[in-house]
């Protein structure tokens, strides 16, 4: 647990010299084991470099250390009107660090951006323990953008200690629209309605059946339990905006079939909106006694077709899902529930995640939106990713580590992995002449 | 020719490259050939692999390949009601969606909506071995290993031949109004900062001879909301938009220094610096952008004069229009630490091992 910044460079060396892995961790909120450590390695915790260096309100920015909690930075930032935009649902405990790691989201960021989106700089240590840092305070720097592939490969190219952040001004009012839906494809062509009229709401969220009963029995936040599915859909900015807006939205939504609608009328009930879909992973755990939360990304419009497919896979797998969706940028967070007493059903819970993927893969989407690949997701990448990319990946790894000892064994599988996990050959069912490239 | 067969000309092409040991210089629409480091090779014409090969404006992404070019892309998107929030610069109509991300320059709107890297969601990418790879894909949230695609922004071609783009789109804004204020530089550069904190839909700011413009975007609500505090003479819409088009473009005589009225020995630098750093320059010389954040200084001062100013400062510059750019002279963007320059050989040997693309256009070393 290193203090200061010459101990890290220290540990570096040391562990560079020896070839002795060295897995960087922050809060350890993460969802896909990506800061689970080495069986021979050392393990940084970094959750000592805890503060907030500066914060410089004209210039929209704070300095922070990489183990400042997520939600510390808004609330150093509050003061003089701005915030730090991405929002994990893990953000009153993960940190900065770890943020950066995955490249997390949150409910805004279709309006506000992935973390990637919201950091300027960073500062840290090269896998021999040399100083580094990308970008700037500018807008741009030159050279290649390192900034851009160093957020979110999982503490893989190098170990960060020191983040600046963009920060941007609190919009005035929020409120945030509720509406049911008798069916998933309603729900699905309103989210896609809302996009099609030209609104970026702050926040576009969907539940479904299952997820809101179970939610609601837990925080009772007045959702419409008959209702297929629940959409929450916010607006922020002035008064006048968000007013203009939520009549837009509600517009939409009500042409598109929505059974009941409302509208927060202050920010309690705002707030009691949100409550259910902020806890649906501790409402979870009361309905089962374990559950596993997968992460995927499709394209919006697929969305009432991806929820079929996982009821059919329900059957399948003889075990129940529930469903809770960023709908706004296509994030689909399904919660299998289990209970890892059976082994049995441990193991049917993990082929039911695998196929989840997969399907998103095959519907165009990715096997991960927000909480990476870690080691969870290995065998997806083979789905997702042809050898040739894989191994460029591989490449791009050893361009920053050429001893390959930060966080070794994470987010790229081997071609060996690959081969057993049987996904060789049906990449984007390019099998004849797999060779030649197209389009 | 399909686009199948030009994309296995193409490779053909590297492998023949390879073979020979010969540099080859990736040619999109020409429009930006004069930026970074001058080309040099045998030229590989990615210019007539064109058309877009996906859009879906409910998803809020387009595909297009290398070679179509952003008038055209524009003109499809205007026609669903969204476009490109980033204002990439079309320095001539021939500009391509590749030589957008390979240059990786955006206009005005930069400090408020992002750049080109934050739109990019996907690429496919031919490497020095001929080998066509995709990263990144067509959804906004995607963490499914390391973003190369993200990384081809801005890399001057460096890395691979970029052959298709997946890039996020916006719906147009509803309203969109342009204010103006006669005031000197220093007095602009701080309303310009302090805008910035407050919840305003300004979307561009720009200082130039005396005269702040600032580009209002958003719901009908917050335009009005925002010209009535900020209370500056509104400029007529057709005027605003020639402006902020022709300042994307660098149409203005400010950036062509080969006009006959302009001395000989300027150049044209391009400073990226924080948003509240000092003017720096006499003000005569400069055209300030994005808040502050950016600025265009004519000067005749040397290479390193500039250099220090912009480092001081916290940013860097970079040798735009003009000037002695062969590298003996001056290299056209600033020098890399140590540590990061070995990262950016060893990546540049992980993808082009031979060194063929684009020599000397991004760094003098490869």
């Amino acid at each position: 647990m290193p203090q200061t910044e010459a101990q890290v460079a220290a540990v570096l060396v040391a562990c560079h010299e020896l070839g002795v892995p060295v897995v960087a961790r922050g809060a350890g909120t993460g969802l896909s084991g990506g800061a689970t450590p080495h069986r021979f390695g050392v393990i940084l915790s970094l959750a000592r470099f805890n503060r907030v260096i500066r914060v410089d309100p004209l210039n929209c920015l704070a300095v922070v250390e990489c183990g400042v909690r997520n939600l510390s930075i808004s609330e150093a930032a509050a003061p003089f009107g701005l915030y730090y935009a991405p929002d994990p649902s893990s953000q009153i405990a993960c940190t900065i660090g770890g943020n950066i790691a995955e490249n997390s989201g949150g409910v805004h960021c279709l309006k506000y951006g992935l973390t990637l989106h919201n950091v300027l700089k960073l500062r840290g240590f090269t896998a021999s323990g040399e100083l580094i840092e990308f970008g700037s305070e500018a807008l741009d720097s030159p050279g290649l953008d390192l900034l851009s592939i160093v957020v979110g490969s999982e503490g893989m190219l190098a170990v960060i200690t020191e983040v600046t952040v963009k920060l941007i001004p609190k919009p005035p009012v929020a409120r945030c629209l509720l509406a049911s839906f008798a069916d998933l494809e309603a729900a699905g062509n309103a989210v896609a309605a809302v996009i099609a009229a030209g609104i970026i709401p702050a926040g576009l969220e969907l539940m479904d059946r299952r997820m809101t009963a179970a939610v609601e029995s837990f925080v009772h936040a007045g959702y419409d339990l008959n209702a297929a599915a629940i959409l929450l859909c916010e607006s922020d900015g002035t008064c006048d905006e968000v007013e203009e807006e939520i009549g837009h939205m509600g517009a939409v939504l009500k042409s598109c079939g929505a059974t009941r609608l409302s509208v927060s009328q202050d920010e309690a009930e705002r707030l009691r909106f949100w409550s259910g879909r902020k806890n649906a992973f501790p409402a979870s755990g009361r309905i089962s006694p374990d559950y596993m939360c997968m992460d995927s990304t499709i394209p919006r419009k697929r969305m009432a077709e991806m929820l079929r497919a996982i009821e059919a896979m329900e059957l399948k797998y003889d075990l129940r899902c529930a469903n809770v969706f960023h709908a706004g940028d296509g994030n689909l967070h399904p919660l299998i529930l289990f209970d890892a007493n059976d082994p049995d059903q441990l193991r049917r819970c993990e082929l039911f995640g695998a196929e989840i993927l997969e399907a998103s893969v095959h519907l165009g989407g990715t096997i991960s939106g927000e909480h990476g690949v870690g080691l969870e997701k290995l065998n997806s990448m083979c789905v997702q990713f042809s050898p040739l990319e894989r191994q460029q990946m591989i490449a791009v790894k050893r361009a920053f580590d050429p001893k390959e000892i930060l966080n070794p064994g994470k987010v790229i599988p081997t071609l060996h992995r690959c081969a057993e996990y049987g996904k060789m050959t049906v990449h984007r069912g390019l099998l004849p002449f797999a060779e030649l490239p197209r389009f | 020719m399909s686009n199948d067969a030009q994309l296995h000309q193409l490779v053909e092409q590297i492998h023949a490259a390879r073979e020979r040991r010969a540099p080859l210089n990736i040619c999109g629409g020409g429009s930006k050939i004069f930026y970074g480091g001058m080309p040099r090779g045998d030229a590989l014409h990615v210019g007539s692999l064109e058309g877009i090969s996906s859009y879906e404006p409910t998803e809020l992404v387009v595909t297009a390949r290398a070679g179509t070019k952003l008038v055209e892309l524009e003109k499809i998107l205007v026609q669903k009601n969204q476009y490109l929030a980033f204002d990439p610069p079309q320095f001539s109509a021939s500009a391509t969606v590749g030589g957008m991300v390979a240059a990786g320059l955006a206009g005005p709107a930069r400090a408020s909506v992002g750049g080109v890297r934050d739109y990019v969601l996907g690429v496919a990418l031919l490497n020095g071995r001929g080998e066509l790879m995709r990263f990144g894909g067509q959804v906004i949230k995607n963490v499914a290993g390391y973003d190369v695609s993200r990384l081809a922004v801005g890399s001057m071609g460096v890395l691979g031949v970029i052959c298709e783009v997946s890039l996020k789109v916006l719906p147009l804004p509803a309203v969109d109004a342009t204010l103006q204020w006669e005031i000197g530089a220093n007095e602009a550069l701080e309303k310009m900062n302090q805008w910035r904190g407050q919840p305003l839909p300004i979307n561009a700011t720009s200082w130039f001879q005396g005269r702040l413009r600032l580009r209002l975007r958003g719901s009908r609500a917050a335009v009005q909301a925002a010209s009535d505090l900020l209370r500056g003479s509104s400029v007529e819409a057709n005027e605003g938009t020639q402006w902020w088009t022709e300042l994307r473009d660098h149409r203005q005589a400010f950036f062509k220094v080969d006009a006959p009225s302009i001395a000989r020995d300027q150049s044209l630098w391009r400073l990226s610096v924080p948003a509240t750093a000092q003017l720096m320059m006499p003000s005569e010389e400069v055209l300030i952008e994005w808040a502050g954040a950016l600025r265009w200084w004519r000067t005749s001062l040397s290479a390193e004069t500039v250099r220090n100013y912009a480092t001081q400062a916290g940013g860097h510059a970079t040798l735009f229009y003009g000037g002695d750019k062969s590298f003996a002279k001056c290299t056209p963007f600033a020098p890399l630490s140590e540590a990061s320059m070995r990262i950016h050989r060893n990546l540049k040997t992980a993808f082009d091992p031979d060194n063929l693309f684009n020599p000397g256009r991004l760094c003098a070393d490869f």
